[in-house]
C-alpha cells in the first residue's frame, strides 16, 4: 500500500521529498542521499526530466529505491511519452509495487538540455490522470482492451502554482486534475503564507476536495532566490527573504564563516513548514531540496516533524 | 494561407546541380503574398541562375499550384521546353503537384513550407492553425491551443508562463492566457470550465484524402 495514501487518508501530515535520477548510469549517489531519508518521509518523489533536462527515467530510481524498501512516487510527464509509452511504463512500474505516482505536463524539450527532442504532449496533466483513472475503473488499456489481470491501482497526484495571474485557470485546472482522479496536489514552492492561505481559500471556495501538499523549496542564497524569482514560473521569493539572506551572506564574510545562507535556508524552511503544520494550513509538505537533499533531515528535525 | 521562407539560395543551387537548362513555375497565390514565388522573385532566381551559367528556358505563374487541374495546363509550355529541371516557388504541396505534372523531369522546391498563418500586417505572418482535424475554437474563444500553446495543451495552461509569456518562447503570450481574456471578454468564461474530451490522434493519421465525390 502507498505510504502517502496511508498518511494523508488517514489524517496525518503527510511528507514527501523530492530527488532526482542521475545524469548517467551510476545510482549511488542518490541511492545514499534516499538513505538519509529513510524513515523521516513518507515518500520520496523521483522526478521524471525535470526541466526537460536528460537524466535516467524516474522509473529505475523508483525501482531501485522501492528494492531498497523506501516508497517511491513516480512521476510521470507526458512531454516524452505518449500514452502507450506512459502506460506501459505504469505497468511495469506497478510490477515492482510502485503504487503511488503524480502526473505533470512536463517542461517542453526546448528549455532543456536536449533541444533536438520531439516534444510528444500526446496527453497533458489532466489526460494522464484521466487515462489512469479509466484504466482503474475498467480494467483496460487506454485502446479499450483488456489488460490481463486487471488493472493496477495507483494513489495519484498532480502539481498546482499557488502564485499565478490570472489564478481562475489553475484553480480550474486543478478542478479538472481532481475530477480526473488526483487525489493529492503537491504544490509550486511557496515563500509566503498569506499568499498561500488566499490560495487555499479559493479551492476551498471552488469547492475542490483534495489533500494538498506545500511545496517547500530551502533557499540557498540570496542569489538563487533572485535567480528564481527571475526565471522559474511560479516562484515569488518576497525580498525580505532575499535581503535576510544576503545579510547572512555578509555577516559570514566577515566572520569567514562559510553556509551561513544555506543555513539560513534551512531555518526558514524549517520555519515554514512548522507554521504549515501548527496552522493546519494544508495536508503536508513537499521539499524539493534540489541536490540538497542531505539537508532534508535537519529540516525536518528542525521543524520538530516526524511521519 | 501557407507560408512560405525562401531556402538558403546554397541549397537550391546544390539541387540544380550540373541541370544547364532550368524552367520555373511560381505560384500566384500564398507564395506571391509571401514574396517567395511571384514574379519579382522568379526573375530574381532567373538573374542568379544565369549569372551561375544555367539556362533559364521557361517560367510561368500558377494561380495556384495546389490546383492540379490549373496546373496541368501551366506545365505544358514548361515541359515541352525540355529543361533539365523544374524549381518550383510554392508551399510543398505545390511542388507534389508541379511534378505531378512535370513527366519524368525533375522538379525541386525553392521554399521552406512553414505553417498555415496569417498575415497580421505587410511582410509578418503568424502561424495560426496546425490542421489537427477536429477544430477545439468553438470552446477557446477562437485562439487556438493547439497551434498558439506551444504544448498544444486542451485542458488549460501548464505551469510555464511567467508574466503572461511562454516558458518556450518569452516572446509569445501564453496561449491559455489568451483564451482566458477572449472568453471573459465575450461573456463565455464558463465554457472553460466545460468538460473536454479526449480527441484522441486517430482522426490525424496521415496522409489523408477528403472526396465530395464519394470516392478519391
Amino acid at each position: 500500500m502507498s505510504n502517502l495514501r496511508d498518511a494523508l487518508e488517514s489524517g496525518k501530515f503527510g511528507i514527501t521529498a523530492e530527488m532526482a535520477p542521475p545524469k548517467g548510469f551510476d545510482f549511488s549517489e542518490p541511492l545514499e542521499a534516499a538513505e538519509l531519508l529513510r524513515g523521516k518521509v513518507h515518500a520520496v518523489n523521483v522526478t521524471d526530466m525535470q526541466s526537460a533536462s536528460l537524466k535516467a527515467s524516474g522509473l529505475g530510481l523508483c525501482v531501485k529505491l522501492k528494492q531498497a524498501g523506501i516508497d517511491p512516487i513516480l512521476q510521470v510527464t507526458g512531454r516524452d511519452r505518449n500514452r502507450m509509452a506512459i502506460m506501459g511504463d505504469i505497468l511495469s512500474a506497478a510490477s515492482f509495487g510502485i503504487d503511488t505516482m503524480l502526473a505533470l505536463t512536463g517542461d517542453h524539450p526546448i528549455v532543456g538540455d536536449c533541444q533536438d527532442a520531439k516534444p510528444v504532449y500526446d496527453l497533458d496533466s489532466v489526460g494522464i490522470l484521466k487515462m489512469l483513472t479509466k484504466m482503474e475503473q475498467t480494467g483496460c488499456d487506454c485502446g479499450g482492451n483488456e489488460l490481463a489481470g486487471g488493472a493496477p491501482k495507483f494513489y495519484k497526484g498532480a502539481a498546482v502554482t499557488p502564485v499565478y495571474e490570472p489564478i481562475f485557470l489553475q484553480i480550474n485546472k486543478l478542478r479538472q486534475k481532481v475530477e480526473s482522479g488526483a487525489m493529492y496536489i503537491q504544490t509550486q514552492g511557496i515563500f509566503d503564507l498569506d499568499t498561500f492561505k488566499k490560495f487555499l481559500d479559493m479551492v476551498d471556495m471552488m469547492g475542490i476536495k483534495t489533500h494538498i501538499m506545500a511545496g517547500i523549496i530551502p533557499l540557498k542564497s540570496a542569489g538563487m532566490a533572485k535567480y528564481m524569482n527571475e526565471n522559474v514560473p511560479g516562484i515569488d521569493v518576497p525580498q525580505h527573504m532575499i535581503d535576510r539572506l544576503a545579510a547572512a551572506a555578509a555577516e559570514g564574510k566577515e566572520k569567514g564563516v562559510k553556509g551561513l545562507p544555506m543555513q539560513l535556508g534551512i531555518e526558514m524552511a524549517a520555519e515554514m513548514i512548522a507554521r504549515i503544520r501548527d496552522e493546519h494550513l494544508c495536508d503536508g509538505v513537499h521539499i524539493m531540496a534540489i541536490g540538497a537533499e542531505k539537508n532534508v533531515p535537519t529540516i525536518l528535525d528542525k521543524a520538530g516533524i516526524t511521519i | 494561407m501557407i507560408i512560405t521562407q525562401k531556402k538558403p539560395i546554397e541549397e537550391v543551387m546544390a539541387m540544380v546541380g550540373d541541370a544547364k537548362t532550368v524552367a520555373i513555375i511560381g505560384c500566384g497565390s500564398c507564395a506571391t503574398a509571401c514574396q517567395t514565388g511571384g514574379e519579382a522573385q522568379i526573375a530574381e532566381l532567373t538573374t542568379v541562375l544565369e549569372q551561375a551559367g544555367k539556362k533559364v528556358v521557361a517560367t510561368t505563374v500558377a494561380d495556384y499550384c495546389c490546383m492540379s487541374l490549373g496546373v496541368r495546363g501551366k506545365m505544358k509550355p514548361l515541359v515541352a521546353a525540355k529543361p533539365d529541371c523544374v524549381i518550383t516557388m510554392s508551399c510543398g504541396d505545390g511542388v507534389q503537384c508541379v511534378a505531378k505534372n512535370a513527366g519524368n523531369i525533375p522538379v525541386y522546391p525553392s521554399n521552406n513550407t512553414m505553417y498555415l498563418g496569417e498575415a497580421v500586417r505587410f511582410g509578418v505572418w503568424e502561424e495560426a492553425c496546425h490542421l489537427c482535424g477536429d477544430c477545439v475554437l468553438g470552446q477557446t474563444g477562437a485562439v487556438c491551443p493547439i497551434t498558439q500553446c506551444a504544448k498544444s495543451l486542451v485542458n488549460g495552461p501548464c505551469g510555464g508562463q511567467k508574466n503572461g509569456k511562454c516558458e518556450v518562447n518569452p516572446e509569445n503570450d501564453c496561449a491559455w492566457i489568451k483564451i482566458y481574456k477572449r472568453l471573459e471578454a465575450t461573456g463565455q468564461l464558463e465554457k472553460l470550465t466545460e468538460t473536454r474530451e479526449d480527441k484522441g490522434y486517430s482522426k490525424v493519421s496521415y496522409p489523408r484524402t477528403i472526396s465530395l465525390r464519394g470516392k478519391k
